[in-house]
C-alpha cells in the first residue's frame, strides 16, 4: 500500500542569528501508513518538531525529500492541519464555533449552514459543544487543546500532526485527553503523526513510536507499540520500558548540550 | 476596578450607598470645582472681561448652541479631524504593511519615523499654507502628518508582535496576501491598533485646533479654533471659555467611545494588553 507520508534521507539545517550553520535533522527516512498512529519521541533539541514542521510546510529540508500522497511538500496547506502545543492558536476574537467555521469557509469545505453544522458536530465529537458560544480566553488548557483539535480535524485533513499537544497541561487533563485522542481516533481514522517527549504518551497512542536520538536528529530505532491497548497491562510496561532504555542509554552517552536545549526555533 | 489605587478602596463601610458609584463622586467633586470658581468670581469682583463666572460662560454655551454657531464650527472641526485621521491612518496602514512585507519597506518606516515623528504637525503649518494656502486641504494635510506616525509605528508592532503560532495556523489553513492580513494580521495587531489610534487621535485634535488659531476662516466656515479666536478678538471672554468647554467635552467623549470600542473587542476576546 502507498504510504500517506514517505519522508527520505532527510536532511534539515538552520542558520543561527549567528550566521552559522547547523544541522538540525539528518539522513532520517520513514513512512506513515494511511489510519496510523505515528509517534516521533526523543530528547530536546533532537529536531523531531523540526521534522513535523517540514512534513507540515513550514520548513524545506535541505537533502532529501517529504512526499505527501506522492506529491512533494512544497508549502503549508490544509490537507495537513496541525495541532500546537500552545495555547494561541486558536484565534482569540472568535468563539470556539467562529474558529472552527473560519477554518471551514476559508479552505472551502463548508459554508454557512453546512459549516455551522458540521462545525457543531465536530465540537461534540472532542467533547466542548457546550463551549461552542465562548471566547477562546474564556477557556481552561485542556479545553482550548480540545478546540484546536476539533478545528483541525474538521478541516478533514490527510493527516494530523500534533506537536506536543498535551505538553503544557496538567497530569490529569493530560491523560484524559491522551484516552480521548485514542477515542476520536477510533471513531474517525484519521492519520496522526505527533510529537512527544512523554514516554508513556508515545506507548500508549502509539502504533509505531520513531526515537529520535540527539546532535545532529537521527533515527534511533522504530518501535512497534500497536498491541498496546490501557496504561495498566505488560504490554504498555514492557513498551515503556524499551522506550525508557533506547531514550536512556542516549543521554548517558552523549548528553544534551544546554545550549541546544530549546528544540524550538 | 482600573486604575485606582489600593488606598482608595479602603473606605469605611459607613459611606452612604450614592457615594460608592465613582460617577456620583466625581459629578461632586466637579459641582464643588464649578460653585468654586463662582464664588471667587463673585466675592473678588473680578473683570469678566478677564476671567468670566461659570454661569456668564454657561449662558454664552446655551446662546450659541441655540444660534448653531457652536454646532456648525465643532462640524466643521470634527470634519477636519476625521478626514486628516481617515487619510494618516490609511497611509499609517499602508507603511506598515510594507514594512512588514519587505526589508527594504522596515528600514523605510524606521528613518520616515525618526525624521518626521518629533517634528508636531503644527511645526509644518507654514508649510502646509505655502503649498495649499488657506484652504482646508491645508489643515487636512497637517492633521494626516501628525496622525500618520503613531498609527504606522504601533500597527507596524502589532503586525511584528503577531504569534508565530498563530500566524502558522493561518498558513496551514492558507491564507495569503490580502486575506492573510485582513483575517489574521489586523485583528491580531488590533490591541496595538488601537493604542495607535489614541495617540493619533490625541495629536490630530491639539494639531486641528491649533491649526485653525493660526488659520482663522479656511474655506466656508470657521472651526473650534476659529470660534475662539474670534471671540477673543471681539472681547468676548465667556465665548473663548464656552469654546473650551466644547473642546474638553468633545475630548471626553471621544475618549468614552475609544473605551467602548476597547471594551467591546479586544477586553471581549481577552486581548487587552497591561498599559
Amino acid at each position: 500500500m502507498k504510504p500517506v507520508v514517505a519522508v527520505d534521507n532527510v536532511q534539515i539545517t538552520y542558520v543561527d542569528p549567528a550566521g552559522r550553520r547547523f544541522v538540525a535533522v539528518d539522513g532520517v527516512s520513514f513512512e506513515v501508513q494511511a489510519g496510523e498512529k505515528f509517534v516521533i519521541i526523543g530528547p530536546s533539541g533532537c529536531g523531531k518538531t523540526t521534522l513535523l514542521r517540514a512534513i507540515a510546510g513550514f520548513v524545506a529540508p535541505s537533502r532529501g525529500t517529504v512526499l505527501v500522497d506522492g506529491e512533494p511538500v512544497r508549502e503549508p496547506g490544509p490537507d495537513r492541519a496541525v495541532v500546537f502545543q500552545d495555547f494561541d492558536q486558536l484565534f482569540p476574537w472568535r468563539t470556539v464555533l467562529d474558529n472552527v467555521v473560519y477554518a471551514l469557509a476559508v479552505t472551502g469545505r463548508a459554508r454557512g449552514r453546512a459549516a455551522v453544522d458540521r462545525a457543531r458536530s465536530f465540537l461534540r465529537l472532542v467533547g466542548i459543544e457546550a463551549a461552542a458560544d465562548k471566547y477562546p480566553h474564556q477557556l481552561s488548557g485542556g479545553m482550548k487543546q480540545r478546540a484546536a483539535i476539533a478545528r483541525a480535524l474538521a478541516i478533514e485533513p490527510k493527516i494530523l500532526l500534533m506537536d506536543e499537544p498535551f505538553g503544557a497541561l496538567d497530569a490529569i487533563t493530560r491523560t484524559q485527553l491522551q484516552h480521548e485522542l485514542n477515542r476520536i481516533w477510533r471513531e474517525t481514522g484519521v492519520t496522526i503523526i505527533l510529537v512527544t517527549h512523554s514516554i508513556q504518551e508515545a506507548a500508549y497512542l502509539g502504533h509505531r513510536v520513531l526515537v529520535m536520538s540527539t546532535n545532529p536528529g537521527r533515527v534511533q530505532a522504530i518501535v512497534r507499540t500497536d498491541h498496546v491497548e490501557d496504561m495498566d497491562g505488560e504490554a504498555f510496561a514492557d513498551a515503556t520500558r524499551r522506550l525508557r532504555h533506547l531514550l536512556g542509554g542516549e543521554a548517558q552517552v552523549r548528553p544534551v548540550p544546554a545550549a541546544e536545549g530549546g528544540g524550538k526555533p | 476596578m482600573r486604575g485606582e489605587l489600593g488606598l482608595a478602596r479602603m473606605r469605611p463601610a459607613s459611606v452612604p450607598g450614592f457615594l460608592r458609584n465613582p460617577w456620583v463622586r466625581r459629578a461632586l467633586i466637579l459641582a464643588v470645582l464649578i460653585a468654586a470658581w463662582q464664588a471667587y468670581v463673585t466675592a473678588a469682583q473680578v473683570k469678566p472681561l478677564l476671567f468670566p463666572s461659570p454661569a456668564a460662560v454657561a449662558e454664552a454655551l446655551a446662546r450659541d448652541l441655540a444660534s448653531f454657531s457652536i454646532p456648525r464650527s465643532t462640524l466643521t472641526t470634527l470634519q477636519f479631524l476625521v478626514i486628516g485621521t481617515v487619510v494618516g491612518a490609511a497611509l499609517g496602514l499602508l507603511l506598515a504593511a510594507f514594512s512588514i512585507t519587505s526589508p527594504v519597506g522596515h528600514d523605510l518606516l524606521a528613518i520616515l519615523t525618526s525624521i518626521f515623528n518629533p517634528l508636531p504637525g503644527v511645526a509644518i503649518l507654514p508649510l502646509a499654507m505655502i503649498w495649499f494656502g488657506l484652504t482646508p486641504t491645508a489643515i487636512i494635510f497637517v492633521v494626516a502628518y501628525a496622525t500618520v506616525w503613531p498609527i504606522a509605528i504601533s500597527t507596524d508592532m502589532g503586525f511584528r508582535t503577531v504569534s508565530p503560532t498563530l500566524q502558522m495556523v493561518a498558513r496551514t489553513l492558507g491564507l495569503k496576501g490580502f486575506r492573510l492580513v485582513a483575517d489574521v494580521l489586523l485583528p491580531a495587531a488590533l490591541p496595538h491598533l488601537l493604542s495607535g489610534l489614541k495617540v493619533a487621535w490625541a495629536f490630530g485634535w491639539r494639531t486641528v485646533v491649533a491649526a485653525e488659531l493660526v488659520f482663522g476662516v479656511a474655506g466656508a466656515q470657521g472651526g473650534l479654533g476659529w470660534y475662539i479666536n474670534t471671540a477673543r478678538y471681539f472681547l468676548e471672554t465667556p465665548r473663548v471659555f464656552a469654546g473650551l468647554v466644547v473642546i474638553s467635552l468633545l475630548g471626553i467623549a471621544v475618549e468614552y467611545a475609544f473605551r467602548l470600542v476597547e471594551f467591546r473587542t479586544i477586553e471581549r476576546w481577552g486581548m487587552k494588553k497591561a498599559g
